[in-house]
């Protein structure tokens, strides 16, 4: 049995140690939003943050997840109620195929939480490993642009608690 | 165009285009529209005018029967029904609709033939519409050929057009109001007093009256959706990890499973051993399929796990086991017995190159994996007579007959329902996954069976994109290019895939030199032979297919010659170019990117121009070299389509297409080393990063002559502009991809 949060609630998964992260979020807690793409850390599909860090969801076995606090895409926004990272990728329309977003939204979201004015090349180097097929970048380095204003803004931010949730 | 026939009730006839020109055969049988599969089981307070259109009291539907590969077609045909339905996003749900020889594609017909897309003579018109018509006939609908919008264009602005109109015609029924008071806006037709009946309210009455066929296309300048940069329907689901992928359908009590199949392509499984795999957690059994063998577990996981547990021992591949047979059978096919065509003879060519000092050049493209980000994954449940298939396929019919084929049951009961997938890049027209998950759901009736392939299976069973060579010899001085002399010799993608898909195949492949024989440049003496390598490992369309490593040939041939001569390439180019599209996206790049204005040294500017699925896009490709590493600044890329449908999405594609090309030209190949490609995973076939992802600049070029695909016509100039431009930067000319086995790349 193994216990760590997830998305804010306190979960249990009772698989084999050695089970990555990615397959326990998938299969056994029906959370498909992050995907499968390479299995071997090589296209950031299966990006989350594990306490706070963005990291490869299929290199991490669930025994390295006991008593972590884990996000994923589901657990960073809604459609209804997306966080900064996720409104940017849809005011900028970054979505192809789509099947790396929720990889590249998750990493942006980690970086941009550790730097909110960041330069063209950090943009860059910090999003480099996670693969888009589809060809997605000059979108994605806008949207990590346009979520950086977002997030640099403090007025604009929604506050949960103070919000009454309209508008 | 031509007329617009009345059809008779339930029916709706595709316009002109299968009307044009004089065929002999079958006119009667084109002109009947197949039937529409929306009609079957409707309620009476339902109603459907043709088969993109559905109407019922709690909601309208329409119907995008071309498959969504992540080039957003689902949300694009949905806005063109929508425009001229007066419907607004959000009014309506997209659906795949079931597979139907109904939705046909019209428009790959016109690339099926051996002409110039500029032509319009009689031959070429007749031609394209005998091939439309046997397409029509054989009821294929097919994703493919950047054919999408093309296709759809006409048929799903006149679907919504009669919709609206028989919806205008049940209001006056029913309201007792002259029709010509009235009008429709955002999903309701409006009275006269500013009353608004909704369409769903009116679906009972309409679905009693005829359709009214007859209708009148909207002008551009009255669009409100179309040619506007609108939000695809998917975006915020895409943004937000909700969108639902094949591989993420999940049905109450699904078995996941895996394969292991011969990594030799169509090669045996001699015999396996699973006793260590059935120990292991989670593993419920392991089952006999075609070649290989099925594991089925509790989750993916221990499926795959299980299935690298099991030992196999593989039977030899069908073809050359080792790469430098593959490119000894290339080199070898340039012989009269292998003369697939003659494409252009034009002048003297064998007299002009003996009387000029010429070039003689030979240039290499590599197998590519298609490698879309989501693996191969199906569900497949085979129950009480019916079959259920849940995938994203491009070619839906042929996936339903092959499940069919394999359960014994007639096509009518076999379900596909379309996914929105990962990617496919012309794997998604290939077959395995749909006869692997049959294959074990038919073994356990009544399961529901999820079959997800490993990346590495993925990689391993991908029916590659062609090898080929071109053989060039030229001739050019201060007037320009005099004489230029073509051989391509691949191997045939479109044979290869036919013979899976059961396909017929008559006649030359005119992919195999594609982007070469159609290459708008006037040269008084020039020839394209196409020679066909016998298959070797078997190959499939890859985006963009022949024009992929043809336009890689001849823009870099033509690059040498216009050099060789002293001429600016660009201006060289324009001295040749013969087609007034071709001309005009050239001059935009050129424009675009400052051509005229010199550049630092250590830079250098390449521009390349390939015509491919009636799409003429050329590019501008600007390098740097720092300490001895080529970064890619810059690309300007300009396409002629006629009409930009779709801005925001047309820009995606641009670009997109434009990394595709660069990315596998910088960095990719499928080699073959004892039967099985070698490459089994992203660290070994790689394509762009963002870190290398140069600024794109787009332009969409509007002649408002129809429209034309741009989700592969980007892809070939791109690999040319790069070598041409690493040549400009470094004087390194490369005449093989991938370029990283000869320059570095930052
Ligand atoms: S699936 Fe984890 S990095 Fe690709
Ligand atoms: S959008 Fe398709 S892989 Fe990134």
């Amino acid at each position: 049995m193994t216990s760590f949060t997830l998305n804010g609630a306190a979960v249990e998964v009772e698989v084999p140690e050695g089970m990555p992260l990615l397959w326990v979020l998938r299969d056994e807690l029906g959370l498909v939003g992050t995907k499968y793409g390479c299995g071997i850390a090589q296209c950031g599909a299966c990006t989350v943050l594990f306490n706070g860090q963005a990291m490869r969801s299929c290199q991490l076995p669930i025994s390295a997840v006991a008593g972590a606090e884990v996000l994923t895409i589901e657990g960073l926004g809604t459609p209804d109620d997306p966080h900064p990272v996720q409104q940017a990728w849809i005011d900028e329309q970054v979505a192809q195929c789509g099947y790396c977003q929720s990889g590249q939204v998750m990493q942006a979201a980690w970086f941009l939480s550790n730097n909110t004015d960041p330069s063209d090349a950090e943009i860059d180097a910090a999003m480099a490993g996670n693969l888009c097929r589809c060809g997605t970048y000059p979108r994605i380095r806008q949207a990590v642009r346009r979520a950086a204003e977002m997030l640099a803004a403090p007025v604009q931010t929604f506050d949960p608690l103070t919000d009454s949730g309209e508008g | 165009m031509g007329r617009i026939a009345d059809v008779t009730r339930r029916t709706f006839l595709f316009g002109s285009v299968a009307l044009a020109g004089g065929v002999a055969f079958g006119v009667y049988k084109v002109q009947e529209t197949p039937d529409n599969p929306l009609a079957q089981g409707l309620a009476p307070d339902a109603a459907s005018f043709n088969p993109w259109v559905l109407i019922r009291p709690d909601g309208i539907t329409l119907i995008a029967p071309h498959t969504d590969v992540g080039q957003g077609a689902r949300s694009v045909q949905a806005l063109m029904i929508a425009e001229e339905m007066d419907l607004e996003p959000g009014q309506f749900t997209v659906e795949p609709g079931q597979p139907s020889p109904a939705y046909w594609n019209t428009a790959m017909a016109a690339d099926a033939v051996p002409f110039l897309h500029t032509d319009q003579g009689l031959a070429a018109r007749s031609a394209r519409t005998a091939i439309g018509a046997v397409i029509k006939l054989s009821g294929q609908q097919v994703t493919g050929g950047s054919s999408t919008v093309a296709d759809s264009w006409e048929k799903l602005r006149r679907a919504g057009a009669v919709a609206r109109e028989t919806l205008k015609q049940a209001a006056a029924i029913d309201t007792g109001e002259a029709l010509d008071t009235l009008s429709t806006e955002a999903g309701a037709v409006v009275l006269r007093d500013g009353r608004r009946i909704p369409y769903t309210q009116l679906a009972a009455t309409a679905a009693r009256i005829d359709p009214v066929n007859t209708v009148t296309l909207r002008p551009p300048s009255a669009w409100r959706l179309l040619g506007k940069p609108v939000q695809r329907l998917d975006t915020v689901a895409k943004s937000t990890g909700t969108q639902t992928f094949g591989i993420d359908l999940m049905p109450e009590g699904v078995i996941n499973a895996t394969v292991r199949f011969n990594p030799r392509q169509g090669g045996a499984l001699l015999s396996y051993d699973a006793a260590d795999a059935l120990s292991m957690p989670g593993v419920r059994q392991i089952l006999p399929v075609t070649a290989g063998v099925a594991v089925l577990a509790d989750n993916t996981w221990n499926a795959f796990q299980a299935a690298s547990a099991i030992r196999c021992e593989w039977g030899q591949a069908p073809y050359p086991p080792e790469m430098a047979q593959h490119w000894a059978a290339v080199e070898s096919s340039f012989t009269e017995e292998r003369l697939d065509k003659v494409w252009r003879e034009d002048g003297d060519v064998e007299a002009t190159l003996a009387s000029g000092a010429g070039i003689e050049r030979e240039y290499r493209a590599p197998y590519l994996a298609h490698a879309p980000l989501e693996p191969l994954s199906a569900l497949c449940r085979v129950s009480d007579g019916r079959a259920d298939l849940w995938a994203a396929h491009q070619f839906p019919r042929l996936a339903q007959q092959l499940v069919a084929d394999i359960t014994g049951l007639p096509t009518g009961k076999v379900y596909l329902h379309n996914q929105y997938c990962g990617g496919s890049f012309g794997h998604r027209l290939e077959f395995e996954n749909i006869r692997y998950a049959t294959e074990i759901a038919v073994q356990l009736p009544g399961e529901t069976i999820k079959l997800t392939f490993s990346r590495e299976e993925d990689f391993a069973h991908d029916f590659p994109r062609q090898i080929g060579m071109a053989r060039v010899r030229g001739v050019s001085d201060s007037g320009g290019i005099r004489a230029l002399e073509i051989d391509v010799a691949t191997p045939s993608a479109i044979a290869s895939q036919s013979s899976r898909a059961n396909l017929p195949l008559a006649g030359p492949d005119s992919q195999i030199a594609a982007g070469v024989w159609n290459a708008p440049y006037a040269i008084e003496h020039m020839r394209v032979r196409a020679y066909r390598v016998p298959e070797l490992a078997p190959i499939s369309s890859w985006r963009s297919v022949g024009a992929s490593t043809g336009g890689f040939f001849i823009e870099s041939a033509i690059d040498e010659l216009l050099i060789e001569a002293g001429q600016d390439p660009l201006a060289g180019r324009l001295a040749l170019c013969n087609d007034p599209a071709s001309r005009r996206v050239l001059e935009a790049v050129r424009e675009m990117s400052a051509w005229d204005e010199p550049l630092a040294p250590g830079r250098g500017r390449g521009v390349a121009l390939v015509v491919s699925f009636g799409t003429p896009v050329a590019e501008v490709v600007e390098v740097s070299v720092r300490e001895g590493k080529i970064t890619i600044d810059k690309v300007f890329v300009a396409a002629e389509v006629g009409r930009v449908i779709d801005p925001v999405n047309f820009e995606n594609q641009t670009a997109g297409g434009v990394i595709w090309g660069l990315g596998h030209a910088m960095n990719c190949e499928i080699t073959y080393a004892d039967g099985m490609a070698e490459q089994r995973n992203f660290h070994q076939h790689t394509g762009m990063r963002i870190n290398q992802c140069p600024a794109i600049q787009v332009r969409g070029l509007e002649s408002g002559e129809g429209v034309s695909g741009i989700g592969e016509p980007p892809v070939p100039p791109a690999a040319p502009a790069l070598a041409n431009a690493i040549y400009a930067a470094t004087g390194q000319r490369l005449r093989e991809m991938p370029f990283s086995k000869f320059v570095a790349f930052a």
